[in-house]
């Protein structure tokens, strides 16, 4: 633990020289071995990734991310990997999601994890920035409040501040955060799998709610089409890239919040481009779950991630919902 | 000239009343949440933060809606820990009758272990949560240990006598 905290404060600063990057200075399609029409997600686990205390063993979360990235990538050398994912000399934004409190926030050990490759991959501690809500979130992921940019920076929209002018997909009209819209070229979204009380299911496309101003405002009907037509804003669509979700802890009901007693250990990092894919792949976790402690499904619950349909439909566009679409890798 | 001095006296008058009316419903919020070493064991660790219906999601998000719905008029919330580890965090909601506190009450699941506090309460083995009158308490936990089910007892009764 220590040696990677120092490795985070410590780490070199010159830039390692990445390969080609597409025109938007982004990294370009990261899995290149699906056949076309589908997407890919990888589901990694590791069941001994919690020690008989709960408590996470940090050097197995690393080899986990190592192995779901490799087998979304194809490339077997953790360092090859991410120099495809991300971009030459630009911001990365790792979006965590804190919003459930100290249990059930994106884990520290995942972050850690994450600005290590990084750096490895050539990315200078300053230009990653960790971010969410606000320092409350951040605070509850384990995380340190930090805008010195010598150094990873990690800070939230109430640092930053939102964009005076709103912007508009659909229902969804909204002040975007600034770490969003002026800080960062690519956004990795790090988002914690949760059971939602009016959504359903919270996990890739819902952790856009931290990155507004009103959330709420996108809460009506169990946020559908809000979570749709949010991710299609243009800015969110184009930066927010690749997932990896954090399923290391999650709740199966009584989310979004931190209910313990339906607190459950999937050890699982869920990967993926795409954000649609990666958010049927964990409902469908999040059912069986369900369905194993005896809950009825969420759709008898009354509230099934419908959200997660019209992110499919013809006006959005943004992924496939469809399982035959779907190529999923469990490892 | 006088008449203008009185309506400033006036205007003053009106701006204490309220002032003082505002902070005496912060410190009735503050007040239920039990002082470090009132509880054996338990340190309060944090200032009480007060969410107004209207700002809960700013706090819990997309559970607002459900206290929302079941007519919750703010929410009061502190953190705690036990015996300098077991850290926990209370929330009182206050509701607008006893009627909202019954309705989040039932959502409760099956697992749940009925226990004697206010008008009624549930304990799992990280967490309580209880009603009395129109307040809905919840106590979570952030850890399960041992001695977490009594801690958690014994710092329920706290908060409970204060209601």
């Amino acid at each position: 633990m220590n040696s990677r905290r120092d490795f985070l404060k410590n780490a070199a600063t010159g830039a390692v020289l990445l390969g080609a990057q597409s025109k938007l200075g982004l990294a370009g399609k990261l899995d290149l071995h699906t056949e076309p029409g589908k997407s890919k997600v990888v589901i990694a686990r590791d069941p001994a990734l919690h020690g008989a205390t709960a408590q996470l063993d940090e050097k197995r979360v690393l080899d986990l991310l190592d192995r779901a990235i490799a087998a979304y990538t194809g490339l077997e050398k953790p360092i090859d990997a991410w120099k495809r994912i991300v971009p030459v000399g630009k911001v990365i934004g790792l979006k965590t999601n804190g919003l459930g409190g100290k249990g059930i926030s994106t884990h520290l050990a995942l972050v850690l994890a994450v600005c290590e490759r990084l750096q490895q991959a050539g990315v200078k501690p300053g230009e990653i920035v960790v971010w969410d809500r606000n320092a409350r979130d951040l605070i509850a992921c384990g995380l340190t409040i930090n805008t010195d940019s010598s150094r990873v920076r990690c800070y939230g929209s109430d640092v930053s501040g939102f964009e005076d002018q709103p912007v508009s997909f659909g229902t969804a009209n909204v002040k975007l955060s600034k770490i969003l819209t002026r800080e960062c070229a690519m956004v990795i979204g790090l988002p914690i799998l949760k059971d939602h009380s009016s959504a359903g299911v919270t996990f890739a496309m819902k952790n856009m709610y931290g990155v507004v101003e009103r959330p709420q405002d996108l809460h009506p009907g169990g946020c559908n089409p809000g979570v749709a037509d949010l991710n299609c804003i243009p800015v969110i669509r184009e930066k927010v890239r690749f997932t990896i979700g954090d399923a290391l802890t999650s709740v199966y009901q009584g989310g979004p919040g931190f209910h313990p007693e339906h607190l459950w250990y999937p050890n699982a990092l869920v990967v993926g481009e795409d954000r649609v894919a990666v958010d049927h792949t964990a409902w469908q976790m999040i059912e069986r779950k369900r369905a194993e402690a005896g809950m009825p499904a969420l759709e008898a619950a009354g509230r099934p991630p419908r959200y997660i349909a019209t992110a499919a439909d013809q006006i959005h566009r943004l992924g496939v919902n469809d399982p035959q679409h779907i190529h999923l890798l469990e490892i | 000239m006088k008449f203008s001095s009185n309506w400033k006296w006036a205007i003053a008058a009106i701006v204490i009343v309220f002032a003082t009316a505002g902070l005496g419903c912060k410190k009735k919020s503050s007040d239920v949440f039990p002082a470090t070493g009132v509880i054996t064991g338990w340190e309060k660790t944090s200032e009480t933060r007060v969410f107004a219906a209207s700002d809960l999601w700013k706090y819990i998000d997309g559970d607002a809606e459900q206290y929302v719905s079941a007519g919750v008029v703010s929410t009061s919330t502190s953190d705690y820990k036990y015996q300098g580890q077991l850290e926990a965090t209370v929330d009182v909601h206050t509701m607008k009758d006893a009627a909202g506190a019954r309705k989040i009450l039932e959502t409760g699941t099956s697992d749940a272990k009925p226990i004697q506090l206010g008008d009624e309460g549930m304990q799992y083995a990280q967490s309580i949560i209880f009603r009395k009158g129109p307040a809905l308490v919840r106590i979570v936990a952030y850890e399960s240990t041992p001695d977490a089910p009594l801690a958690l007892l014994a710092l329920a009764h706290g908060v409970e006598a204060k209601l």
